[in-house]
């Protein structure tokens, strides 16, 4: 078959400037062909390269006695103890979601379920943070119901948990919704799996599901920005099996179990190339592959488009030859394919034969680590001006704006798509803060969040950065969880308009200062940049994902409430409304300020307080969007209890000061916790109680049972 | 009690029942779907919830035509004890060890949440721990637990008490509320909520703990 000649437009098409691809000469010293060119596309874009973000990576704080393996792998891994790890990463999908919702976001959940048992682990919990665009927006309902049947598709049939997630709307995401997908697993700390080859002629396997044409070019496809030719591009977006990802996870770990592996690596984005040149990079070896063995499902399939699938369900593997056998009987009891379609070699090669012609001949380790790396030009984001906030509302209209907001109404409609009780561990499902997975037979559990404001970030990259990470750091603490590590998925605009690469370096900074200060180091993420349509950017996103660890179920902090429970707020409350979830109601079309300053100091010391004096917390719940008049009522309906707060200034119930906890308890307990304040210099106070069948804010108030069949209803109503 | 839990290559709730199963003090045992076989001496079969094959066909029709499929029925035809479970209860009717189908819900989404079960009879070796108009907490997970049968065979099942539980507030659409049903023998139970994540008090709660008992209870011979 002959291959295309190589033009500009096809250079361009591939996603290379013309330096770059002068670079691809030099270093191969003269042009490459078709197959050739293909392969460095993969390998250079964005969405493997990290070229525009690697600078900026490199400053986020990775390393603690709790971190077994940081970035760089499959997935981070954190130690929890008597000798087990959890293996967890987030990773986006944002791109084939818009074109493709339901393939989109399902590939998406397989991918992130991939690289944790890739390296050993069992998943255990899943999370997603969906972003889109205003409801009313006519392309969000189909994301909305695509999207979730998709991640609800793939995991329940894979069979993990849910353990949380978040869903937001806003206009900056109609034309490009996020979908970042998280998973955990759990392995032993000493049978973690690494993609480092070794050993000279060493057999490469391939297993799993056969190679298609689906998702040719899609890493690339996913380094782009969208315009209106968006449709052509619906053939990048691969197609999910998660029965044969089940199996696939299945035979993987038994396979494991026989000591056959030296290195294994999921085949992602750019499937073959990517994960053959890393599993040899990492070595220090070359790797020859005979393309004809490689499984297929589809007839006549070119080299060039073998090494740049992305159909699912697949791995490579470099295996121990004397234990062929053994490994094949795995595979052949799953039902899946396993063929030896390579092998590593010692010169510093990547072969690509095919048919006995040679379709591609590179320096291996020069394609893994010469792709450019840009020190792109960046601009501070203005400080946004001081407001003058001193008005007053109707609280009860207030709230009632914010749960009749699908961004802040019960969101039921969506987990309930979701299984969260599959594998008989789940102890908290979705709702409200953190989920929590027990470890299966030990008294240990996990609690799981996944965080980020984005409307802060846009105003102030820096503090936006900060209280993602401080927001997950309380919904862990308030659980009763030790917060223990972070992945983070950035998702932002084009990073070559250097205002976007301004939010970029702020944000990273911002989550530096904070990963650092509350010891919840970055060890697993993911970097998707191009998020703009017809040049309109997302807002700067870096969603957070935080695990933390629970050693005794009687340490998990309840999230009941009672009747004459006292409300007991820790923390200082000024009142800031700047970027407020209700000034964005009640002002949308005003300037909303700046985004709410995060003392990291104060968020530590209050962690603290509430992990030393959780025997005296019987329900808690951190403050965040919507402040302590939405805290406080969802604590309350989740128990079936209205709830009555002694303030009816709107600052005060609705400001979205930082470093604040919501909890419920008894007289006695209060009092308890009023005397360990004072001891901790923490500042409490109590704000009201719980009890009765109203809510009640100051002098106004509402039947609970209507503003339950608000806050219930509105997520069904907008999108059924 | 001795257990066999079958696992298919989709099954994904065969460890979750084989620890409620082990929790009422049975000795459990792992049934691959390619054996042909059942261990012997096995009291009940365990078909537990997942996705057996996939189901991209109908679910659990596959399934009914595995090689351990075989030998379940013939367990529940010597008057074996069968519990199916969710996808487990898609199978047996799949194969025909208990009547009608389960379609798609009625309003054609998955859902997992925990619902209200009425149990219609105390009367059988799965639910004489509990008495007739108890209302328990099970929760269920399904994109398929329509149950529909013709008028001729509701009305037989309700005849013949062997309705063993019905949802309180209907969230799939099934007949006469119908969430579980017994065979003639009152030996194969199938039911589309899932009791064995309801025997913990650390996850879903407690109420499905009585029916793991009262099989133990039936099922521990001298």
């Amino acid at each position: 078959m002959t291959e295309p000649a190589i033009t500009d437009e096809l250079i361009a098409a591939h996603g290379f400037t013309p330096d770059e691809y002068a670079e691809v000469n030099s270093i191969l010293g003269r042009a490459p062909n078709y197959t050739e060119m293909g392969i460095f596309s993969a390998m250079w874009n964005e969405h493997c390269s990290y070229k525009s973000s690697k600078k900026w990576l490199r400053t986020l704080p990775t390393e603690g006695p709790q971190v077994i393996c940081g970035p760089g792998e499959n997935a981070g891994v954190v130690d929890i103890g008597d000798g087990q790890a959890l293996v967890f990463k987030m990773e986006s999908h944002n791109h084939p979601s818009y074109i493709e919702p339901y393939q989109g976001a399902a590939t998406g959940v397989g991918g992130i379920l991939r690289d944790v048992f890739t390296m050993g682990a069992r998943p255990i919990a899943s999370m997603n943070a969906l972003s889109f665009g205003r409801p009313e927006h006519p392309k969000t309902r189909q994301l909305v119901h695509g999207v979730v049947a998709g991640v609800g598709g793939y995991g329940n049939c894979f069979g993990v948990p849910c353990a949380g997630g978040e869903v937001r709307f806003d206009a900056a995401y109609d034309g490009n919704c996020l979908v970042n997908a998280f998973a955990a697993g759990l392995a032993d700390a000493d049978k973690i799996f690494y993609s480092a080859a070794s050993g000279v002629g060493m057999p490469v396997v391939y297993l799993g599901a056969k190679t298609g044409r689906d998702g040719v070019g899609g890493a690339t496809m996913a380094s782009a920005e969208f315009d209106d030719t968006i449709e052509e591009k619906r053939p990048t977006v691969q197609v999910g099996d998660p029965f044969t990802e089940k199996r696939l996870m299945e035979a993987t770990l038994e396979l494991m179990g026989t000591g056959a592996v030296i290195s294994i690596q999921d085949m992602g984005a750019a499937g073959l190339t990517c994960s053959a040149v890393e599993m040899g990079d990492k070595g220090g070896l070359g790797v020859k592959l005979t393309l004809e063995d490689v499984p297929q499902r589809e007839e006549n399939m070119t080299a060039y488009e073998m090494m740049l699938s992305e159909s699912q369900e697949r791995m490579l593997m470099v295996l121990k030859p004397e234990l062929e056998a053994e490994a094949r009987a795995v595979f052949e009891k799953w039902d899946l394919d396993f063929a030896i379609v390579g092998e590593t070699i010692a010169e510093d090669r990547f072969l690509i034969l095919h048919h006995g012609e040679v379709k591609a001949d590179l320096p291996l380790s020069k394609l893994a680590s010469t792709a450019p790396e840009y020190d792109r030009p960046w601009e501070e984001t203005p400080p946004a001006a001081p407001l003058d906030l001193s008005f007053q509302i109707d609280p009860i209209e207030g709230l009632k704006g914010l749960i009749g907001d699908p961004n802040y109404a019960h969101k039921g409609w969506v987990f309930e798509q979701y299984d969260t009780m599959v594998m008989g561990d789940t102890n908290r499902t979705p709702g409200l803060g953190a989920g929590i997975m027990r470890v299966h037979g030990t008294d240990k559990a996990i609690a799981f969040t996944s965080d980020v404001t984005p409307r802060y970030v846009k105003a102030n990259p820096f503090e936006g950065g900060k209280q993602a990470v401080a927001e997950a750091y309380r919904n862990l603490t308030a659980v009763g969880a030790k917060p223990l590590a972070t992945t983070d998925n950035m998702n932002f605009g084009n990073p070559e308009k250097p205002a976007i690469m301004g939010q970029f370096v702020g944000a990273i900074k911002g989550i530096g200062a904070a990963v650092s200060a509350l010891n919840m180091p970055i060890v697993s993420g993911n970097v998707s940049l191009y998020n703009e349509t017809d040049g309109t950017a997302i807002l700067p996103t870096p969603t957070i994902g935080a695990v933390g660890l629970i050693d005794h179920p009687a340490h998990i902090i309840g999230d009941a409430v009672r009747e004459g429970h006292v409300a007991l707020v820790v923390g200082h409350t000024t009142g800031h409304l700047g970027q407020s979830a209700l000034l964005a109601q009640v002002r949308p079309d005003d300037a909303q300020g700046d985004a709410p300053h995060v003392d990291l100091e104060a968020e530590k010391a209050h962690g603290d307080f509430i992990r030393a004096n959780r025997s005296s917390i019987a329900a808690c719940t951190d403050l965040s969007d919507g402040g302590l008049a939405l805290a406080a009522f969802e604590l309350a309906e989740k128990s079936g209890l209205g709830v009555t707060l002694d303030t009816e200034d709107t600052a005060r119930l609705f400001g979205e000061d930082q470093a604040r906890y919501l909890i419920g308890c008894s007289a006695e307990q209060a009092e308890e916790l009023r005397a360990a304040a004072r001891v901790a210099d923490v500042h409490v106070e109590i704000a009201g109680s719980f009890g009765g069948d109203t809510v009640t804010f100051g002098s106004a108030s509402a039947p609970l049972a209507d503003l339950s069949a608000i806050y219930r209803s509105t997520f069904a109503d907008t999108f059924a | 009690m001795k257990a066999a839990v079958v696992v298919f290559p989709g099954s994904n709730c065969d460890r979750d029942l084989a620890v409620a199963f082990k929790a009422a003090g049975a000795d459990v045992e792992m049934v691959w779907h390619k054996d042909s076989t059942l261990p012997q001496g096995i009291d009940i079969v365990g078909i537990p919830g997942g996705f057996s094959y996939g189901d991209y066909l109908r679910c659990g029709a596959i399934a009914a035509h595995s090689p351990i499929c075989k030998s379940v029925a013939a367990h529940a035809d010597r008057g074996g004890y069968v519990l199916g479970i969710c996808n487990g209860f898609q199978v047996l009717t799949e194969t025909g060890l208990l009547p009608g189908a389960l379609l798609r819900n009625a309003g054609l989404k998955y859902i997992c949440k925990t619902v209200g079960l009425k149990v219609e009879t105390s009367q059988s070796d799965y639910t004489n721990g509990y008495n007739a108009g108890d209302v328990i907490d099970i929760p269920i997970a399904h994109h398929d637990g329509n149950y529909f049968a013709d008028q001729t065979t509701i009305q037989q099942l309700h005849d013949d008490d062997r309705i063993a539980f019905t949802y309180t507030d209907n969230p799939n659409g099934a007949q006469d509320d119908i969430a579980g049903i017994l065979s003639e023998n009152r030996r194969v139970l199938g039911m589309m909520p899932h009791p064995e994540r309801a025997a913990d008090a650390g996850h879903g709660g407690t109420d499905g703990q009585a029916l793991f008992r009262a099989l133990a209870g039936a099922l521990t011979t001298a």
